[in-house]
């Protein structure tokens, strides 16, 4: 039979005729949209007609259409019928269904290539083990190579790429100063005035500089640019680095020789080393103008709230902020590349990866702030 | 666009299921192929042949409606994609398959939700029913036993190969390949192209293919067009056996016979 062209036809209709043997008749477009209406309810029928093992003859003569959703319709009848034990034939199957239902029979006789959903599956505690060994030992190479690469870089520095550190460096830190500008600004804002309310009770406004200056310079400030750089930057490396990865480029390196930490990761983590401590020391400077602006308010000109930072200010407070801002920024793109470079396949992988280097880089952020606290207390910093 | 042309589009002969007219297409202000004219018939197996960067894929994403042209129009299904928007538009998408170069699954579904998923959107069938027609076509594709793998799990001919499946789940009146038998072995290009034949033989579906293969071209291409970037225009139309042998156009002639310019063609 010639098909018909899609879209044309009778409309579907079917008649079932209980007897020996009982017959299911079909005849017109079997198509998907016949299907959507009819797949309970034939399939009722079926079961009804097949009840007791009779024997049942499914006409399909007149079908004129019959599309992929039809022959699931058929197959799923004639698998009803034989559930209920009866015997089952077929009747006028023209090419169309023919070819139709062909998969659907090979697929019965055939075992899937492998058991259980293809996420996943096995034993829960065995895996979460191996995840870990894994993870651990992933990490550990890493460290080890990036430690190389940064010593290799100290004994030769012209072999390091110094044009791709200072676009990232541009990325991850010219191009960050809006943001870092406007959140600095209203952290100085709200310290202070949330500062300034309680120490006028005390006729202390003045001290509001040395608060807000200390709270910026050893905790605030780097603290506050180092969640933008791993929201900003960070999530970057992961996703630039896992798309490469994605698609085989960073395979591409290595088979040309090039060894992936020193090519794509030495650059960012110099960049990153190099604009934290930057960042960092202006997102100070521009909470303070934003502090100083609000103690205007309170009566309190720029000079002496000038002169009140100066004088509280130590070396230690510049130093200790400064150190933990070269740590954040160290930690925030050695993340990022690492997370990048576990990327699996797929667009999905890059995703999680850009995820994980953000929430891994914000924990051992808060982690290494309690770390410094507690090592600055002890040496008296 | 001339209203006559508009008036000719809208008695289309029956059996043509696409017609381009005057088709200008470019990026910006560079034109890659210049008022190209050709008709693709109901049920045939039409091959777009050309050199790589003359515009195959071009011209296939605008045929879908994923490019507005620089001039001209296209009828698919009796319908100007060009113009159609809403949801006139996702009616003709609906009566269209594509399979897209890299097979463009979905990495984070396995191959059997990636066939499914064009069910579950544009139908109401049960989920059992949309579960043994997705599984149908895996397995028409040779994917039966792998419908629970994701596709990082699978080689790329296997995913070409699913995605050959998920293009026709919904039975589409035309189905778009883009180079489906790059990157294939063989005996798994020699499948497809049975695969194809059955497709466009038994199922009455038209079938739009993007190729360089020529071995595949000659197997199953009832009709070609071939691309010139030189002369930005149709270099060739017609059974592709016969413009090899009967064509005197000098780089028809180097493509199907592969003969360099220099080089003296074979008998």
């Amino acid at each position: 039979m010639d098909p018909p062209a899609a879209g044309s036809g009778q409309p579907f209709e079917y008649d079932a005729t209980a007897g020996s043997p009982s017959r299911l008749r079909l005849g017109g477009r079997l198509d998907v949209h016949a299907v959507e209406h009819v797949w309970g309810v034939l399939r009722r029928e079926a079961k009804q007609l097949g009840a007791g093992g009779s024997p049942v003859v499914v006409d399909v003569s007149g079908v004129e259409y019959c599309d992929g959703a039809g022959a699931a319709l058929l197959h799923a009848l004639e698998q009803d019928l034989a559930r209920a034990g009866a015997e089952v034939r077929m009747e006028g199957v023209g090419r169309m269904v023919q070819e139709q239902l062909t998969p659907y029979r090979e697929l019965d006789d055939m075992e899937p290539a492998r058991d259980g959903s293809g996420r996943g599956g096995g034993s829960g505690l065995l895996d979460g083990v191996d995840s870990v060994g894994r993870a651990a030992y992933s990490l550990f190479g890493f460290v080890g190579e990036l430690t190389r690469a940064i010593g290799s870089a100290l004994r030769h520095p012209r072999q390091v790429r110094w044009g791709d550190t200072l676009r990232v460096a541009e990325a991850a830190g010219f191009q960050a100063l809006p943001i870092v500008s406007l959140i600095a600004f209203l952290l100085g804002v709200i310290l202070a005035f949330q500062s300034a309310i309680a120490m006028r009770q005390f006729g202390g406004e003045i001290f509001v500089a040395n608060l807000v200056a200390v709270s910026l310079f050893r905790e605030l400030g780097p603290l506050m640019m180092a969640i933008l750089l791993a929201g900003r930057s960070g999530a970057a490396f992961a996703a630039e680095i896992g798309t490469m990865k994605v698609n085989e480029e960073v395979n591409a390196l290595k088979t040309m020789g090039l060894d992936p930490v020193r090519f794509l990761v030495l650059p960012k983590v110099l960049a990153g080393l190099l604009v934290a401590p930057l960042l960092a020391l202006y997102a100070n400077m521009i909470g303070l103008i934003g502090a100083a602006v609000v103690m205007q308010g309170f009566g309190i000109p720029w000079v002496a709230f000038f002169n009140q930072v100066t004088s509280a200010l130590s070396a230690s407070d510049l130093f200790s902020g400064l150190v933990k801002a070269v740590v954040f920024g160290l930690v925030i793109a050695a993340v990022g590349c690492l997370r990048g470079l576990q990327t699996g396949s797929g667009a999905a992988s890059v995703g999680l990866s850009t995820t994980s280097a953000v929430v891994t880089s914000i924990i051992l952020i808060v982690v290494l702030d309690g770390v410094f606290a507690v090592l600055f207390y002890h040496l008296g910093v | 666009m001339s209203e006559a042309r508009v008036d000719n589009a809208k008695t289309l002969d029956r059996d043509v299921v696409i017609r381009v007219q005057g088709l200008t297409m470019g990026f910006d202000d560079f034109v890659l192929m210049r008022d190209l004219d050709f008709e693709v018939r109901r049920g045939e197996i039409f091959v777009i042949l050309g050199g790589s960067g003359s515009g195959k894929s071009t011209l296939l994403k605008h045929m879908i409606g994923l490019l507005q042209p620089q001039a001209g129009h296209i009828w698919v299904a009796g319908s100007d994609i060009t113009a159609a928007e809403g949801a006139e538009r996702e009616a003709i998408l609906q009566r269209v398959g594509v399979m897209y170069q890299m097979g463009a699954l979905f990495g984070s579904m396995t191959l059997l939700e990636n066939v499914r998923l064009p069910l579950e959107v544009h139908t109401d069938l049960p989920r059992e029913a949309m579960d043994a027609i997705a599984r149908s076509r895996l397995q028409l594709v040779g994917l039966g036993a792998f419908a629970d793998f994701m596709p990082s799990e699978v080689s790329g001919g296997m995913q070409k190969r699913a995605a050959i499946a998920r293009a026709m789940v919904l039975d589409p009146e035309v189905l778009f390949l883009d180079e489906p038998s790059a990157g294939l072995d063989p005996i798994t290009s020699a499948d497809l192209d049975r695969l194809i034949q059955r497709l466009a033989r038994t199922l009455d579906m038209t079938i739009v293919i993007v190729s360089h293969e020529l071995a595949s071209i000659f197997a199953i291409a009832d009709r070609v067009i071939m691309l010139d970037k030189e002369s930005q225009g149709i270099a060739a139309e017609g059974d592709p056996a016969v413009l090899r042998d009967t064509s005197t156009h000098p780089w028809v002639q180097r493509f199907l016979r592969r003969t360099d310019s220099d080089e003296e063609r074979p008998a």
